[in-house]
């Protein structure tokens, strides 16, 4: 028993009517990584947030023990203290402030008088940086840093605090592969140097190939605790753990049956809105009723900048380019004209760009077509009801009822929120941008259905994904993306990731306006080359 | 918890089988008001501050001279409040609207007065430079881009400097004596009465009757969503409870003076307004952009459009007031209207809205501005000192938007 560093005994945390935590034990042995699996909703950021302070001692049931001792924490800062560093998935980083700045925030390196020694404060973030494996300079400011180098300054924060307990609540949600290799990497390096790790993930694969143990959390009680060596645990395991069932797919099945060309982009081309180079360069797709097109593309490709400017231009300068719908061009200057043309486009950040958090679902839902819903410019309230109640059912949102805030759903279901406000608009193209991220395994099968349930009305669909299994699993097409650009398009049962992952990193030079790599001709042989589907669209001109 | 309540009450989990037994809250009063502290506190704090000046002043703050006075000397701050609730609700703000009450009623006073045209040409012209002023800030913050901080407060300075301009510095009256009717005119004896004026109680009765039957379709049409409705007894309590606040108005009323005039604008405001906010699409748009900016501009609203109305709307109720103010005080003066924009603000934070915008309501708005205008009133009653009067002020704001925070982070729960 001595050797565990953590541990948490028989917590229990009850909100007004909900019992978030019932008799949750976890131990945590000194020196592994440990991982937390469980659906969202489940309770593991409650027992992360009793853990760290933020629901005080005397606020729970139950007790903690860490590092020998009995904790009674009453705020976070008496548990980093204690040495327990949580970094959370929404980064704490101020943006306009340099890497030191924001590594010494409230604990600041200071001289003589009181005054901030900058000399001592940017060498010793040096010496941080570089235990994380990054060169940057330490004076560069945050806001200049993509999202993977972000995470890795959050570590080098809790770092600096003589951390014992290093807590991730999903590290590599927001990162792409090299860079959540990256991650993984560190944390095995920190945990040879003796630090303690528990990690919350969705991403199965990677629990699988860096805990040592996991434990399964489900409807806040604790389901298991197993070590991942020795056994053979696969991630259908740690699956039926969460979700209290097998998962004979973890895709639903269609039957794919694309109609006619419904939305055809050609040399789209969008420039940066600040800076003078290209996000999106000669960029053309198309995709046909009843069908779903993935759009695959690391971090940085261009992915959501080229969804967001099709539409109604919401991102960047629009260079040139044109949108045919069945056909016929048209003009979608603003997202009032792309809505009009029938395009809809569900954000990847549903919190920032897709819901109104402090509205109800009901009004969250009949957002975008609220004409549907008035008259004479007057909103019918109660026929707006009965659509949320509708969408409710039909989309299993779970909330107490639709006049409930959306602020207080978990991922998965502010996710069926802005599917629903989308779907009631009745396009006929859907873009839907990382649909599934950071929500559970249970509720992704869901959107699944949703998107097949989509397409058999003849609609069509664009995904855009991080994950390529994912991609894999509910597209019929997917075209890859670097650097702006369209690098190939693949029939998904030609497709492999190996095979993805090729096109998607397949051109490294800086794209220029205007410019043509002559280099991009050699593929994988399963590719062909961005050009249109030319035979549809002459017939429905 | 009583017996009806109890019947018709069911679990939200057990939906009703059949649409002719109404889902139904709690039946007990206190429950209820609990239930929603954050909308249901202005009324209570309300009616505690309403007692508690009665008792002080030994029931003079009630007599019916002093409701008349009160309602007289505050409607102007209401009706800019009408205004500033929307410009907040959409995540702005208002400082120039003293200003251009200033404006308006120089405006006014020049045409009536110095220009010798009827008192009707004045109230146009001061309501279309009002429009004109709206359209200008709207212009800067809508489609420049503009914070609506540093709008108004160029505004405040810009339509101030105006004034002086128009006034030649100095102060004009006294108005056409239509033109002071507005504010300070009474429909009296049109129906007579023995001491006491029967219009005004008709139109009492008029508005508990309007009232209760806009309660009993909203409340049919609801069921009829299958949606969930107040418990019987506690439906019938909150009308019976308006119908003998507003009876015991205009009983108060139809006892000084007879109806005031600007009661009339006030109540056609409010009741255009809180339809506005609450039922039609460019309401629904406001709360929209307030809520969360990014996601009401990719949902479809044209933002640029509804912040322009906003504004536009916003100088439209300033030159109202601007005009109930001149036609209160019978002439312009160079620095009428200081501060308004302050009182405008308290009432509309005081009654529920957010300071981070995409929430509050006009009715909020209106019970924060007679919160204030019944503390100001009730405490000159008293004849407390001025200095202590600005005090209490002070601290009522700063506790209102307390609570408010309290209350949020209490619901935030996890």
């Amino acid at each position: 028993m001595t050797d565990n560093i953590l541990e948490m005994r028989s917590i229990t945390k009850t909100f007004p009517g909900v019992k978030a935590l019932s008799d949750v034990s976890l131990s945590v042995r000194r020196g592994e990584v440990h991982a937390i699996c469980g659906e969202n909703g489940a309770g593991k950021s409650t027992l992360m947030k009793v853990l760290s302070g933020v629901y005080p001692f005397g606020s729970y049931d139950g007790e903690i023990h860490f590092d020998g001792q009995l904790s009674k924490f009453s705020n976070i800062s008496d548990s980093e203290h204690a040495g327990i560093a949580i970094i959370h998935q929404e980064l704490a980083l101020v943006p306009f402030l340099s890497i030191a700045e924001n590594l010494f925030l409230g604990n600041e390196r200071k001289g003589r008088g009181g005054l901030i020694d900058w000399n001592r404060a940017n060498g010793e973030a040096s010496r941080l940086l570089a235990r994380v494996g990054l060169s940057e300079n330490p004076t560069t400011p945050i806001g200049q840093l993509g999202v993977g180098k972000q995470q890795l300054v959050e570590i080098a924060k809790a770092l600096s605090k003589d951390v014992k307990l290093l807590i991730l609540d999903e590290p590599t949600a927001a990162l792409n592969d090299t860079d959540s290799a990256h991650l993984l990497g560190l944390l095995r390096q920190l945990q040879a140097e003796g630090m303690t790790s528990i990690m919350i993930s969705h991403k199965l694969n990677e629990i699988e190939e860096i805990a040592d143990t996991t434990t399964i959390i489900r409807d806040g009680r604790t389901i298991e605790t197993f070590a991942m060596a020795g056994e053979a645990v696969s991630q259908d395991r740690i699956i039926r753990g969460m979700v209290g069932r097998d998962l004979d797919s973890r895709f639903p099945d269609r039957t794919s049956n694309p109609g006619e060309e419904v939305l055809r982009v050609e040399h789209w081309t969008v420039r940066h809105p600040q800076q003078d180079r290209l996000v999106v360069d000669d960029a053309g797709f198309s995709v046909r009723a009843g069908e779903v097109i993935g759009i695959a593309g690391l971090m940085g490709a261009g992915r959501t900048e080229l969804a967001m400017s099709v539409f109604g231009r919401s991102y960047g300068r629009y260079q040139g380019g044109q949108i045919f719908k069945r056909g016929e061009p048209i003009q979608a200057r603003s997202v009032q004209e792309a809505i009009k043309h029938g395009i809809a486009y569900a954000t990847e950040d549903r919190k920032k760009y897709g819901l109104n958090l402090i509205d109800d679902i009901k009004r969250n839902i009949s957002a975008a077509a609220l004409d549907k819903l008035a008259s004479g410019g007057f909103v019918n309230a109660q026929e707006e009801i009965r659509v949320a109640e509708d969408s409710k059912k039909s989309m299993n949102i779970k909330a107490p009822t639709v006049m409930s805030l959306t602020g207080k759903l978990s991922g998965g279901n502010q996710q069926k929120v802005v599917l629903s406000k989308w779907i009631y608009s009745d396009p006929d193209v859907l873009i839907l941008d990382e649909p599934t991220r950071g929500i559970d395994v249970g509720a992704k099968f869901e959107i699944y259905t949703i998107i097949n349930r989509l397409v058999a009305a003849g609609k069509a669909v664009i995904v855009i994904s991080s994950e390529l299994p994912e991609l894999l699993g509910i597209c019929d097409r997917i075209y890859t993306l670097a650097f702006g650009r369209i690098t190939g398009e693949v029939q998904v049962s030609e497709a492999t990731q190996e095979g993805l992952m090729s096109l998607m990193t397949r051109d490294r030079t800086p794209v220029r306006a205007g410019a043509h790599s002559a280099s991009d001709a050699t593929g994988t042989g399963t590719t062909s080359t961005t050009t249109t589907p030319d035979d549809t669209q002459e017939h429905s001109a | 918890m009583s017996g009806t309540g109890d019947l018709l009450s069911k679990g939200p989990a057990t939906p009703p089988t059949s649409p002719h037994t109404p889902k139904t809250g709690t039946a007990n009063p206190l429950v209820a008001m609990t239930q929603n502290l954050r909308t249901s506190g202005i009324y209570i704090a309300f009616v505690l501050v309403v007692a508690l000046f009665a008792l002080l002043t030994d029931g003079l703050s009630l007599s019916p001279g002093n409701i008349t006075n009160i309602l007289l000397q505050y409607s102007y701050v209401l009706v800019l409040a009408i205004g500033m609730v929307i410009v907040i609700i959409a995540g702005h703000i208002d400082l120039s609207v003293g200003s251009v009450v200033a404006l308006t009623g120089a405006v006014a006073a020049k045409v009536s007065i110095s220009g010798g045209h009827p008192w009707w040409v004045g109230i146009l012209a001061a309501l279309g430079v009002g429009l004109l002023i709206g359209a200008w800030q709207g212009f800067w913050v809508a489609f420049v881009g503009i914070p609506a901080f540093i709008v108004t407060l160029a505004g405040m300075l810009l339509f101030r400097g105006l004034t002086y301009y128009v006034l030649d510095n100095v102060s004009l009256s006294p108005f056409p004596a239509q033109y002071t009717k507005v504010a300070t005119g009474f429909i009296n004896g049109i129906m007579g009465g023995y001491g006491y004026d029967a219009f005004t109680l008709l139109i009492g009765v008029l508005a508990v009757v309007g009232y209760a039957v806009s309660q009993v379709r909203t409340r049919v049409a609801r069921v009829r969503y299958d949606q969930v409705v107040d418990a019987m007894p506690l439906f019938i309590l909150r009308i019976v409870l308006i119908a003998v606040v507003v009876m015991a108005l205009a009983w108060q009323l139809a006892h000084s003076r007879g109806l005031p005039v600007v009661l009339i604008i006030l109540a056609v405001l409010i009741l255009a307004y809180s339809v506005v906010t609450r039922s039609t699409v460019f309401g629904r748009q406001v709360y929209a952009i307030g809520g969360n900016l990014a996601a009401a501009q990719l949902s479809g609203v044209n933002v640029r459009r509804v912040n322009f109305w906003i504004f536009v709307n916003m100088g439209f109720l300033a030159a109202m007031a601007g005009v109930i103010f001149s036609s209160r005080s019978n002439g312009a003066q160079p620095g009428a209207g200081t501060s308004f924009e302050l009182d405008a603000i308290a009432a509309a934070f005081i009654g529920g809205a957010a300071v981070t915008g995409g929430i509050g309501t006009v009715r909020g708005a209106m019970v924060g501005g007679l919160l204030v205008g019944v503390i100001s009133n009730g405490m000159q009653l008293l004849g407390l000192e001025q200095y202590l009067q600005q005090v209490i002020k002070g601290l009522v704001l700063l506790l209102a938007v307390a609570f408010d925070v309290y209350n949020k982070r209490r619901a935030g729960g996890r």
